[in-house]
């Protein structure tokens, strides 16, 4: 592996920017809590938001070509100090979560005006900075303890929330409860699983503990490490069997929240997965082979298929789009599980690529409840007919869900499917297709209700405002786009599935 | 054959073992949605004291260093310390769990002045109904079936 290095010498401002792009988020939600004003309270938030999107751009310029930075915080090396690490996979994660960051901001600026009482504006803005910075520490970091913290710092602001969806809909409440007792047993799963294997090695920090694995080869304890980590925050990324809290949780959320949770939430859980099962543990040990094998494929059939099956009986379309989410997932696991780099690199695109598709379809519904007051399919008839550019980001958003040629969702789908050729299992091949068949269905039956229902008489259902409608054309675009451009998306992934599949040999460069 | 000294030796684990399903065990089975959160702090404590626990070194001491009047730091090579950063990072731990818990009991707050109850069984049946009404409002989308 050929890391060059860039070792910390801080001496200008951007040397630091990894650890700015967490700490301005940070900073602004106490900020925005003390100054306590409503409409300042967004301009700070979109402010630091935008910043540590320009930052994640930055660090993706430095590392696109598989370089990587280390930053140590307050000048303390590690293996002691805590390092923040940037690579091609982790800088492309945390393009995608700031950059959804900062686009659902303008829309939740109109959106929360509607869903969420008044008095709790100021504390909703400061709650998603705080969510925004855990989901960005969590990626950015390479101290494994850190990650839980971040993990705990997001998970904590996202219960609150969902919560905060009670105001159109109780369940809201159950439904943020349920996902703070599951979300708190897989995070203390995690840190089982990281006393371990500080037990097994003494350290803590990422690139030390896969050095002194490897050295140590596969005892007991590193297994048991192993496994809490993988369900801990496979309950965190809705992992098919661990996914019971998701579809409440979506649904019943506001849907600023939703946009935002759908698109960033679980794909920063799979990265964790990732740099885990790549980075820290090897790939070579064979307790981890057979987890991939033998659990890892056939939960993600199980989810691209059961899923996607109860998504099409759904009558509520966020209820549908969640569904759809955990279907989704099982691509992504089952692109870590095929084991190549052709694999890992489509589970790290339609990370990206679904997390993009999926804010544009969730933004998409929350204008249409904006005018029906619900997600029911029979309060939307006909609203694409009425709302040509709205019904216009959900047929963008559907075509790259099913994944038509020419959208996002192709891209990632297409390399999947290579991926399964190379290793000669074209049985999956075929069950990736089929179950995009699946996805054909449910879609379709999104844009018969939009389009070929006859509106309610007198509907006087137009476009939403400007604010929401801007982010919504730019998500809808992005799925396009990125059917056609693959340079960005593509090409860092493939970046990152190389510095992944390196493993520990390339973390040791140091 | 039982090895004993095994056994008595690996107490600590056993002990978090127990605990930790103990507590797993109260969120899973009870109903009340307080005293599921006391089986989430049990369980949550289980793990401070395996974290706890793992930082002990046999016969080591508090690991402070005296300090001489010069104030220079004064190692005594001949003594061992336990280990104090599992202590460290279970300061952390213990933060968040005090952050959940005060969550979860908000949260039991608000479900309560909406439900009127904190029994799971009859906020589930409560649900139920919501969304039976839902289905019937709606259920025409699905052709009835839903």
């Amino acid at each position: 592996m050929s890391a060059t290095e860039v070792h910390h010498v801080a001496k200008t401002l951007m040397d630091h920017l990894p650890i700015l792009q967490v700490v301005i988020p940070l900073m602004s939600a106490p900020l925005i809590v003390m100054i306590g004003n409503r409409n300042l309270a967004w301009l700070i938030a979109f402010a630091a938001s935008a910043a540590s999107f320009v930052i994640a751009c930055l660090l993706l310029s430095d590392v696109i070509d598989g370089s990587v930075i280390s930053y140590h915080i307050g000048g303390w090396a590690p293996p002691l100090g805590i390092e923040y690490r940037i690579d091609a996979l982790n800088a492309l994660v945390l393009l995608l979560i700031s950059g959804i960051g900062t686009i659902v901001l303008p829309y939740a600026y109109t959106s929360v005006k509607a869903e969420i009482p008044q008095r709790l504006h100021t504390l909703f803005y400061a709650l998603y900075m705080l969510c925004l910075t855990g989901l960005l520490g969590m990626v950015a970091t390479g101290d494994a303890f850190n990650v839980f913290v971040f993990l705990e710092i997001s998970s904590l602001s996202t219960y609150v929330l969902v919560s905060l969806g009670a105001n159109k809909d109780t369940r809201a409440l159950t439904a943020a409860y349920d996902y703070l007792i599951m979300g708190t047993i897989g995070a203390t799963f995690f840190v089982i699983g990281l006393g371990m294997l500080y037990m097994a090695t003494g350290t803590l920090n990422m690139a030390d503990l896969a050095d002194r694995i490897a050295e140590q080869g596969a005892n007991r304890t590193v297994q048991a490490a192993f496994t809490f980590i993988v369900v801990g925050m496979g309950l965190k990324a809705a992992m098919y069997p661990l996914h019971h809290w998701l579809p409440n949780a979506y649904t019943y959320a506001p849907s600023a929240v939703t946009t935002f949770l759908a698109a960033t939430a679980t794909k920063a859980a799979i990265y964790v997965l990732l740099r885990f099962m790549f980075s820290v543990f090897n790939p070579g040990f064979h307790f981890e082979d057979w987890t991939l094998y033998l659990i890892f494929i056939p939960f993600a059939l199980l989810a691209m298929f059961a899923a996607s099956f109860v998504a099409v009986f759904q009558t509520n379309l966020k209820r549908m789009l969640a569904f759809s989410s955990i279907a989704q997932i099982g691509y992504m696991l089952l692109g870590i599980a095929m084991l190549n780099a052709t694999g890992l690199s489509a589970s790290i695109v339609h990370l990206v690529n679904h997390g993009i598709t999926k804010a544009a379809l969730f933004m998409g519904a929350g204008a249409l409840i904006l005018y029906s007051g619900s997600a029911f399919f029979d309060n939307l008839n006909g609203l694409g007919r009425k709302m040509p550019l709205t019904g216009a980001t959900m047929v963008a958003g559907g075509l790259s869900l099913i994944g038509v040629p020419g959208t996002a969702g192709f891209i990632s789908k297409w390399v999947l499917v290579q991926a399964a050729f190379e290793n000669g299992w074209w049985i999956i091949a075929v069950a990736i297709m089929l179950s995009s068949l699946l996805a054909v269905i449910y879609v379709w039956r999104m844009f018969e209700v939009l389009y070929l229902t006859a509106p309610d008489e007198g509907c006087t259902a137009t476009d939403p405002p400007l604010p929401m409608l801007i982010p919504m054309l730019i998500l809808a675009v992005s799925c396009i786009w990125f059917g056609f451009d693959t340079e960005l998306t593509l090409g860092s992934a493939q970046v990152a599935a190389d510095g992944l599949l390196a493993g520990s040999a390339g973390m040791m460069a140091h | 054959m039982i090895n004993v000294d095994f056994i008595i030796g690996h107490m600590n684990y056993w002990l978090f073992i127990v605990l930790m399903m103990t507590g797993l065990y109260i969120v899973v089975a009870r109903g009340n949605l307080v005293k599921k959160i006391v089986g989430l702090n049990i369980f949550q404590t289980s793990v401070f004291m395996f974290y706890i626990s793992i930082g002990k070194v046999t016969g080591g001491t508090a690991p402070i260093y005296p300090v001489d009047s010069q104030g220079h730091i004064q190692v005594d090579p001949s003594l061992t310390y336990s280990n104090p950063l599992p202590h460290v990072l279970i300061l952390t731990a213990i933060v968040v769990g005090i952050a959940t818990t005060s969550l979860a009991l908000a949260l039991i707050i608000r479900i309560r002045e909406e439900y009127d109850t904190i029994e799971e069984d009859d906020i589930l049946k409560i649900e139920r109904e919501l969304s039976a009404q839902d289905s019937k409002a709606h259920g025409s989308a699905m052709g009835g079936r839903a």
